[in-house]
């Protein structure tokens, strides 16, 4: 590769092939060069670099590098405990309630790195939402869970209402509780609670919503109004997310990365992780002989 | 012969099987005999307090009356009402919740949201439990030393309140603290990755989930503040008060002690039998509303916060 071609390489998808043909580490040598990195900021919603993590003295990642696409659908996949989650976790901060983690390195949110001096971890959580494993709607009405997050960042009586239909819509959930509002959000069905949740998400307007595997605990039609949901949510937003489900992964997302034990073993686009990982470890897990 | 006598003849001579039916048989005997014994003690549990409250009831029952409740007692308290003592202690369990609630919910609250687990904080769950289990006459005489002769208020109902208010706060401690245990990780998380703030999560999701068991709380704490004499007798409950309680200052009459009166120090004990009979289903009627106050209000909350 020379720098005449790197030039010309400003799609994503061309960097994707271009990093795989190189190697991972030296993707991140050849980055600095000044030609490349503006294009690829502009399109990058979550640039993660040399990001280590310890659960007291045990390493649940090591020395992640990572670039995560705007408006697409990214998903992490890998064997229970390899870390997926955990990574997950690191970028809306939510590790931070776990009192023996430490994390170095740096993950940044449209150029911000959110472990920097000064961030504003509640204003981050705004930015980057999440979507849990299992549904966890508040013991409160549906109205009153969709309005939980507008209203404590301060948005006025008046437009709540507007935003809580919205988020509804967003969530495809309006027209099956439109009438019933006032209702608790416990009495809908688990996959009803769980687009409830990610419409709860989607009130507080944030750029990045994570999925820590939304569907584990769904049955298939339930699912697959998720993964539709998914596909129309990533016009306006970037996904990420973790999944166990490995033709979920296939089906739904643009970019895959694969993670054993803490390291990030390969990463691309997703036809290219299923059809020809470049990876004995990810063409292993892929096929079924381990995880 | 028949198939079936033939192949339970076989049966009834193999030694393995005899064997395993002796020992089924020994197993039904002892769980038969468990759930005797453990349908016996609930039987007595219930029976016992039938036996209690239908006493009261059929004893008191004449005695109450309207002129009962509206009067104050008269004739060296062997004729009369008991109005002062329906309105005292009603008032003394209105302000010793007062008192203990909010202390009591803050210090749970801080004790499992805020306080870093360590020795700090499993000395002052200790002492929490030390209190809740300290005879109440030990707080009277607590109070006493502390409000009375310290600080100097006088004997009246704000110290008696006051006192029972450290008596009940133990406990509402306590059934707070499990009640915010009890309130699923995932609230917190769901409302954390909102961008709410540790006290907006706590104050507006965990709080309001705890209710229903803050309320089995206030529950409990109704029916001890109700009952106890001890911690009202050293700091504001007197043998005789001719006037309902003008302020939080005056002293009061209450039920529990105007019965203790009644039954062990009045001119003529067994003249007053009625009234005593009569103070003590009203004593048992006021707790009891109170409770179905309070389990109403929990039903409401549990109503609104899920399905069923």
């Amino acid at each position: 590769m020379n720098a005449t071609e790197s030039k010309n390489a400003f799609s994503y998808e061309d960097t994707l092939s271009f990093e795989n043909a190189i190697g991972f580490e030296n993707k991140y040598l050849y980055e600095q060069d000044p030609a490349f990195s503006p294009e690829m900021n502009r399109k990058k919603a979550i640039e993660v670099k040399d990001l280590n993590l310890w659960y007291g003295g045990n390493q649940a990642l090591k020395k992640i590098y990572l670039d995560i696409p705007k408006n697409k659908i990214f998903s992490l996949i890998g064997p229970s405990g390899c870390g997926k989650s955990t990574f997950l976790r690191t970028m809306n901060r939510m590790n931070d309630m776990i009192s023996n983690c430490r994390i170095e390195g740096k993950v940044c949110v449209d150029g911000e790195n959110i472990y920097g001096k000064g961030i504003d971890v509640t204003g981050l959580r705004k930015r980057v939402g999440m979507v849990f494993q299992k549904a966890n709607p508040f013991p409160m009405s549906i109205y009153e869970n969709i309005a939980y997050g507008p209203k404590i960042h301060g948005v006025s009586k008046k437009e709540i209402p507007g935003i809580v239909e919205e988020s509804l819509r967003c969530a495809a959930l309006w027209d099956e509780v439109k009438d019933r509002l006032k209702e608790p959000a416990l009495s809908l069905s688990g996959g009803q609670q769980q687009r409830l949740c990610i419409a709860r998400t989607l009130a507080v307007k944030p750029e990045v919503i994570l999925f820590d595997e939304p569907c584990s605990a769904l049955d298939p039609i339930s699912t697959g109004k998720i993964e539709e949901l998914m596909a129309e949510l990533k016009k306006d937003y970037t996904i990420v997310i973790v999944t166990h489900n490995m033709h979920q992964a296939a089906r739904i997302s643009d970019c895959a990365a694969f993670f054993l034990s803490g390291e990030l073993i390969e990463t691309g686009k997703t036809a290219q992780i299923f059809e020809n990982p470049q990876d004995k470890r990810t063409e292993g897990y892929i096929t079924g002989r381990f995880g | 012969m028949s198939y079936e006598n033939r192949y339970s003849d076989e049966l009834g001579q193999d030694p393995v099987l005899k064997k395993k039916t002796a020992r089924r048989k020994k197993q039904e005997l002892y769980q038969k005999t468990a759930f005797l014994l453990i349908k016996l003690s609930a039987a007595a549990a219930i029976l016992t307090l039938i036996i209690i409250i239908g006493d009261i009831v059929l004893k008191g029952y004449p005695a109450v009356t309207i002129e009962f409740l509206t009067r104050m007692p008269v004739n060296q308290m062997t004729e009369g009402g008991i109005l002062p003592c329906v309105i005292g202690t009603v008032e003394l369990i209105l302000l010793s919740l007062l008192t203990a609630v909010p202390l009591g919910v803050i210090a749970a609250v801080y004790m499992t949201e805020y306080a870093a687990d360590g020795k700090i904080k499993c000395a002052v769950e200790e002492a929490v439990n030390t209190l809740a289990g300290t005879p109440s006459v030990i707080f009277g005489l607590f109070g006493m030393a502390l409000f009375i002769k310290y600080i100097g208020l006088p004997q009246s109902l704000l110290t008696a309140s006051l006192t029972m208010g450290l008596l009940i706060m133990p406990v509402i401690i306590r059934t707070t603290q499990e009640a915010l245990l009890a309130v699923p990780k995932e609230y917190r998380e769901a409302s954390r990755a909102l961008g709410a703030t540790k006290w907006e999560t706590i104050r507006c999701v965990i709080l309001p989930a705890a209710y229903s068991g803050l309320i089995t709380g206030i529950i409990i704490s109704v029916g001890r503040a109700a009952g106890e004499t001890a911690p009202i007798l050293f700091t504001g409950a007197v043998y005789y008060y001719p006037k309902l309680p003008d302020s939080v200052f005056s002293p009061f009459m209450a039920l529990s002690y105007h019965l203790y009166v009644l039954a062990t120090e009045s001119m003529n004990i067994e003249l007053t039998r009625s009234l005593q009979y009569g103070t003590a289903l009203v004593l048992l009627a006021i707790v009891f509303s109170m409770n179905l106050i309070a389990a109403g209000v929990r039903r409401h909350y549990k109503k609104k916060l899920s399905s069923n």
